[in-house]
């Protein structure tokens, strides 16, 4: 059999597909910290409590709404987005003109008491949530037995990713976007209501959170803490795409999460670490990070 | 007195500074051996559950039925490294292999590349030296990748309120080893029916555990006449404890609270009549089989 630094090809070739899945929850998550960051200049720590919410609405409708899925994943999202509007509009919006460490403060603070609240109500074992009918069963590669709902997390976050960098960097309103936030005044001049403007933003940035938590329902158990287990390395993600670049946290996310698969199999001990250890070096080589602008 | 203490490295910690402070620890949570080994001291009492009765009650029974070759998905810590030693003690003695292993890190968010590893490995049991989320992410993926087609997952450490958020239809059939299950018998359900009303769950052995240590914390003070931590101690060792949860009970001297264990199975879907009907059990292991006799003791209380 062919081998590749010692595994066999198969293997190797399964470890990047996995690697891949998660490097769509990577994308997903620092896509929206990305944009946050850019458009608002928040620190957005309540990030992965967004995350852990949009699988817990995914639950909640389910189980007392009895709405399946393909509903979830419409209506979570933008239940999200509406508490992240209510957010920003309450608390965020006095902060924009002191320094990132207010934001910072507000939104860890925020997570810390949502995490507790769920906590307090729902435990730390976890909710079950089933695969979806329509994606239930898995597909023989030749090479390993891909799970279709993975495959359809990778294909949903792609789209989704993609759908938000046309958005914000080819039309009209990403261009309005990013001129608020160069210049609001000037931009509030033309007539266009810049505050909303950063309201939605900032719902749209938590959406898409609660859109990768409603995906992960099914794989991980849906659990208060997951948002809190995830957002660190998505942070770690976002400093070495840079700060504020939207594409780059997509792919720096995907390879990530690539990476991060290969040492699994090379030195399984090490796999929680490498992130960080690949943001120290970029930190010193490049300190905007690969894909950001020195400002 | 201090009880509770989930995670075998707090558990460690938090006995060498009771010990300092002349306090007493009755840890329920963590499951490392080392509390009533290398790191047993006097003021340390492990009440619940240790990863040799783990490995002792499932190891055992798995080999017997024929799962004679392992692979180990092994949490990273004191308390992964623990139970897969001694697990894989188990399954060697009873002339079963140990394959391999995979370490994996505490809380990790995927678990099917490790799985994938363990498929390779073609070992007949893959076993699970981890807790809480961990094991409930792992069996999750190893059934969602059909790595529960050819090979058979042993659960070392679960709850039942793992099995609850896994649900029947993933869990069955597994064997595990547990201290407690709240449908033993008229004691159990009535602890079990108040602790329901308040905790809108049923209890497991860390829950029972606790309730039960701080019970006979209490009624050990009022026997020895103070609350001093090791007048509280040789007190208890003089007391035959039967409650709720521990059947059989006698304090060791290396701080080990002995008591029946239970070999369990999940049971399937169409076999629970009622919500939380989830066990049958297969064997009651005696108090002095289910832990690490003495003579194997390295705690330096021990005179030999």
């Amino acid at each position: 059999m062919t081998e590749i630094f010692g595994i066999p090809l198969q293997a190797f070739m399964s470890q990047i597909l996995l690697g891949l899945v998660n490097g769509s929850f990577y994308a997903m998550l620092s896509l929206g910290l990305a944009v946050i960051f850019g458009l608002l200049n928040i620190v957005n720590f309540a990030h992965g409590t967004f995350y852990m919410l949009g699988a817990f609405g995914a639950w909640l409708l389910l189980t007392y709404a009895g709405l399946s899925y393909w509903w979830a994943l419409v209506l979570s999202p933008i239940c999200v987005g509406v508490i992240g509007v209510v957010v920003e509009k309450t608390m965020l919006r006095w902060l924009y003109k002191l320094d990132h460490l207010y934001g910072l403060l507000l939104t860890f603070g925020l997570a810390l008491v949502l995490e507790g609240l769920f906590r307090q109500q729902f435990g730390v074992s976890g909710q079950p949530y089933q695969v979806p009918d329509l994606l239930k069963g898995a597909t023989n590669l030749g090479f390993m037995f891909l799970p279709n709902y993975r495959a359809f997390v990778v294909v949903a976050s792609i789209v989704v990713c993609l759908a938000t960098w046309y958005v914000i960097e080819k039309t009209k309103l990403g261009a309005y976007l990013r001129a608020g936030t160069e210049n609001p005044k000037l931009v509030q001049a033309f007539g266009v209501n810049v505050p909303r403007m950063i309201t939605l933003t900032y719902g749209f940035g938590v959406a898409l959170a609660g859109f990768a938590g409603v995906l992960a329902a099914p794989i991980l158990q849906v659990n208060p803490l997951m948002g809190s287990n995830i957002i660190i390395v998505v942070f770690a993600v976002v400093v070495i795409g840079g700060m504020g670049s939207i594409l780059g946290s997509i792919l720096t996310g995907l390879g990530l999460g690539v990476i991060e698969g290969l040492t699994k199999v090379f030195y399984p001990e090490a796999s929680s670490t490498v992130v960080f250890v690949i943001m120290a070096i970029v930190l010193l080589v490049r300190p905007a990070g690969l894909f950001g602008k020195e400002k | 007195m201090v009880t509770d203490v989930l995670n075998s490295a707090v558990g460690i910690a938090t006995g060498k500074v009771a010990n300092e402070k002349k306090k007493l620890m009755m840890n329920v949570g963590a499951a490392s051996t080392r509390l009533t080994n290398e790191d047993c001291n006097p003021h340390t009492i492990h009440y619940a559950y240790d990863t040799f009765a783990l490995a002792n009650g499932t190891g055992k029974a798995i080999v017997k039925t024929g799962g004679d070759t392992w692979f180990f998905l092994t949490a990273d810590y004191a308390f992964g490294h623990s139970l897969e030693k001694d697990t894989g003690d188990v399954v060697k003695a009873n002339g079963g292999k140990v394959l391999g292993q995979v370490r994996h890190p505490l809380n990790a968010a995927d678990f099917s590349s490790f799985l994938l590893q363990a498929q390779s490995s073609k070992a007949k049991i893959v076993g699970l030296a981890n807790a809480g989320g961990d094991t409930i992410n792992s069996i999750k993926a190893a059934n969602e990748f059909g790595i529960t087609k050819n090979q058979s997952l042993a659960g070392l450490l679960v709850f039942i309120t793992d099995i609850h958020s896994l649900g029947l239809n993933t869990a069955q059939g597994m064997l595990l080893t547990d201290g407690f299950y709240w449908d033993m018998d008229a004691q159990t359900r009535a602890f079990a029916k108040r602790f329901f009303e308040r905790a809108k769950k049923m209890p497991s052995m860390v829950h029972a555990g606790v309730y039960s240590a701080t019970m006979n914390y209490l009624k050990a003070v009022q026997a020895a006449g103070s609350d001093d931590a090791l007048a509280v101690v040789a007190a208890m060792k003089k007391m035959k404890v039967d409650d709720v949860f521990l059947r059989n009970g006698k304090l060791r001297d290396d701080g080990r609270m002995i008591h029946d264990m239970y070999l369990m199975q999940v049971k399937k879907p169409a076999e629970s009549k009622y919500p939380w009907d989830y066990y049958t059990l297969k064997a009651t292991i005696p108090a002095a089989e289910a832990f690490q006799p003495m003579a194997a003791s390295r705690c330096s209380m021990i005179k030999k």
